[in-house]
């Protein structure tokens, strides 16, 4: 399975019996959204096949099959009942008297799956909870319908449900599996994969690397299948000059994240724990006012350049000097030389491929404009460097330049917080907070940053609640 | 409770004008003039209900009201000599919106885009049918139309069966509720299987039915046409979904808060010429009417949060 360039999947063999559970576990861009998306036929894969009960191939016969997805991200419609919502996947539900039916079937499933609910089928979804809207959704995998569940992938169920609900649906996942159905179960609460779970399967970038029944692993075994064989050794680090360039806190947040002058703070965990929000949270909080747009405080680096990184019809000079353009004006009219000037020295410092600044950006590859970016917020004289997973999709060799360069911003005294999805670049840092569920779980210093210790607090250890 | 909230503004505000012309001229509290207030209400409210497909499923269909001028040049000329040729064209006219729906799905285009460069297709048919006023009803129309049902004026009897066929084909049909969550979730839907390709066009197709359907009645009204008769429909019927309780994107819409907010939209003319005002400041009071119903709908709305917030 291939994106483009990037190998997602690759040779990942997974075979699912009914009365099976299977939990399906990894790091971020593991392959696990991707093996799941080939099951239920919403891609196709580039080799190899997928066999379902039905014959054929694609969306239609694993829906055939009874294959079920319930998404982590929510796919209801805010705007129906939970009824009319449950119509949406049941092709059935047509003619007269197809609500009544939809009201039955809906009911039933909730009554089973979470018993003890207070949910009503007329009532409006974007009128619920999130977790009401998770309790929904999960039920209508469960629901009956004219192809009875068969295989249910439940793909972070219990990310926004409480203790005990989430004790229910774990208890409903077992009792559908005695009786003949099966469930692949991705989660990040391994304790929850180790309670419902027959078979443990670990996924590694885009391999499943280990297989066995549940009780032939140990929680520790877990973390230390699911990290990377040391690959790539981290380089010789900045140790000898941390201690000297690191000055006097400049940030602190409401939700504990700390930092010093010229220190480079990683945020890790998995992805889409809130890291993010955290890092728009504090740019937005320090980026207010009139005075902010000529001596900013803080500046962004965006990861996602399509959506908030660059202007895709202006040149890569006017997109390298947008923050700076306040400082490069006089009453108003840019003064053209000086952002020459500006240019043409970024362009030497970092190294921008091309052989002229007023080419449009998008004549550049991906790792190169995302350079641009970089100049853009270095050239400012903002003291904090907030990044959001900058290096995304950008290629080995840009990435080295890039360490360097934040490397020797922070020897300057600059003071970076890094949000980033691989481990390696977390790494890079002098101290890094883990995320989980919206909050910090862990901050690491020195040694400890290390995979082993990044997964360990990216996972919920402990058992889930009574 | 959102939606039943929803219902309530757009009724609150019909009772209120509707009071306040009834104290200024008491004799509309009658027959003939609740016939006269309303008349022209009718195909308001169903180019009102033909935008409000088009916003159920997020976009937005700028060409409404040249489409009614079109339809209303084709009735008072093709559909009143040959029938059978009126009825082709205006078919042709529906499938042509279906296909609108196709091509905005398919190449993901901007509707606002489509729909204003259709505006200037109808509007040029319309001037190439009916180069100046003039064309005659057909009979039918004009009888029905016209027609006198006991107790209970014809332009209200139309209004209240309208409002019930929309909302039995938007909110109580399967189809229906499949066509609302392409405006609520599109990606859901698509990953469920279903053709968002069609049930766009599908949409649109209904928006080309009810258009014809206003253009029609336009023309049973006025007995002759026009090829700028109804190029005000456009804002008239956005406004009306939106008095209505709809919402640009999320599709939510409410049929019955639809013609009712059509209705508000008619009424606030008359009201406007009960109090004197000559015609040239009635759609900027309109417009005022608008606003102010509108704000206090977010005033409701944000104390709506207020309390969830307070709740959750």
């Amino acid at each position: 399975m291939h994106f483009g360039a990037v190998r997602a999947l690759d040779g990942v063999s997974l075979t699912i019996r009914p009365g099976e559970c299977v939990g399906l576990i990894g790091h971020n861009g593991a392959g696990k959204s991707t093996a799941v998306n080939v099951i239920n036929g919403g891609l196709t894969p580039t080799a190899g096949t997928v066999t379902y009960r039905t014959t054929g191939t694609g969306a239609a016969s694993a829906r055939a099959a009874g294959i079920r997805s319930v998404f982590q991200e929510l796919s209801l419609c805010p705007n129906l009942t939970v009824e009319e919502n449950l119509r949406i996947p049941q092709r059935d539900l047509t003619g007269p008297g197809w609500r009544r039916r939809a009201r039955q079937r809906i009911a039933d499933a909730l009554d089973t799956v979470f018993p003890g609910h207070r949910l009503q089928p007329r009532m409006t979804v974007g009128d619920l909870t999130l977790a009401e809207r998770q309790m929904v959704e999960i039920a209508i995998g469960f629901a009956e319908g004219a192809v009875p569940a068969r295989l249910v992938i439940l793909d972070e169920p219990t990310s926004s449900l409480d203790a005990s609900i989430a004790r229910q649906l774990l208890d409903h996942v077992r009792d559908f599996c005695n009786r003949g159905g099966a469930v692949i179960f991705i989660s990040h609460m391994l304790g929850e994969v180790f309670d419902v779970a027959t078979r443990i399967d670990v996924m590694k970038d885009g391999r499943i690397t280990d297989s066995r029944p549940r009780n032939e692993f140990t929680q520790q075994g877990l973390i230390d299948a699911m990290g990377h064989v040391a690959t790539a050794p981290a380089e010789a680090r900045k140790e000898t000059s941390a201690a000297e360039r690191i000055g006097d806190e400049v940030l602190r947040t409401d939700e504990g994240l700390t930092a010093r002058r010229g220190e480079i703070v990683g945020l890790s965990g998995l992805a889409g724990h809130g890291q993010a929000e955290a890092l728009a949270r504090f740019f937005l909080s320090r980026s207010k006012g009139r005075r902010h747009a000529r001596h900013p405080e803080v500046v962004f680096v965006a990861g996602d350049r399509g959506r908030d990184g660059i202007m895709p019809l202006w040149s890569i000079l006017r997109n390298a000097t947008l923050t700076t353009l306040p400082a490069l004006s006089r009453r108003g009219i840019v003064d053209r030389e000086a952002e020459d000037r500006l240019g043409a020295d970024w362009k030497k410092r970092i190294g921008i491929r091309t052989d002229n600044m007023n080419n449009p950006i998008l004549s550049l590859s991906g790792g190169n404009q995302q350079k641009v970016l970089f100049a853009r917020s270095l050239a400012s004289t903002a003291p904090i460097v907030v990044m959001d997973d900058p290096m995304r999709g950008v290629d080995v060799g840009t990435k080295r330049e890039a360490y360097e360069m934040i490397r020797a911003e922070a020897a300057k005294g600059r003071t970076f917080l890094w949000y980033s999805t691989e481990t390696e670049e977390v790494c890079q840092c002098d101290r890094v907070f883990v995320f989980r569920n919206g909050r910090i779980s862990a901050e690491l210093t020195g040694d400890e940053i290390d995979e082993q210790h990044i997964l360990a607090a990216s996972f919920e250890m402990k058992e889930p609640a009574e | 409770m959102s939606s039943r909230f929803r219902i309530l503004l757009p009724v609150l505000s019909l009772a209120v004008l509707l009071a306040a012309v009834f104290y200024m001229q008491p004799r509309a509290m009658s027959y003939f003039g609740l016939n006269l207030l309303f008349n022209l209400a009718v195909p308001i409210a169903l180019a009102t209900v033909a935008q409000m497909m088009i916003i159920m499923v997020n976009d937005i269909d700028l060409s409404t009201g040249t489409f009614v001028s079109f339809v209303a040049c084709v009735t008072a000329t093709f559909l009143n000599d040959a029938p059978l040729v009126g009825l082709l064209i205006l078919a042709g006219a529906i499938a042509v919106y279906a296909a609108l729906g196709a091509l905005i799905e398919a190449r993901q285009l901007p509707a606002i885009v489509v729909t204003l460069g259709m505006s200037f297709v109808w509007g040029g048919l319309a001037v190439l049918i009916l180069p100046s006023p003039g064309g005659s009803a057909p009979g039918w129309i004009r009888a029905l139309m016209t027609a006198k049902p006991p107790l209970v004026p014809m332009a209200i009897v139309a209004s209240v069966l309208l409002a019930a066929v929309a909302h039995f084909v938007v909110m109580r049909t399967s189809t229906g509720a499949i066509l609302r969550a392409v405006g609520g979730n599109a990606r859901a839907v698509s990953r469920s299987g279903w053709s968002v390709i069609r049930l766009r066009a599908g949409a649109y197709a209904l928006a080309g039915f009810f258009g014809v359907l206003s253009g029609i009645t336009l023309v049973g009204l006025t007995t002759s046409a026009d090829a700028n008769i109804a190029l005000r429909y456009t804002l008239l019927s956005i406004a009306g979904v939106i008095l209505g309780g709809g919402e640009f994107t999320g599709g939510r819409v409410s049929p019955v808060g639809a013609v009712i907010g059509a209705l508000t939209l008619a009424l606030a003319g008359s009201f406007l010429s009960f109090m004197r005002l000559s015609p040239d400041w009635q759609i900027g009071a309109q417009g005022a009417i608008l606003i102010l119903v509108l704000a206090v709908r977010l005033v409701f709305a944000r104390n709506g949060r207020r309390k969830e917030a307070q709740h959750g």
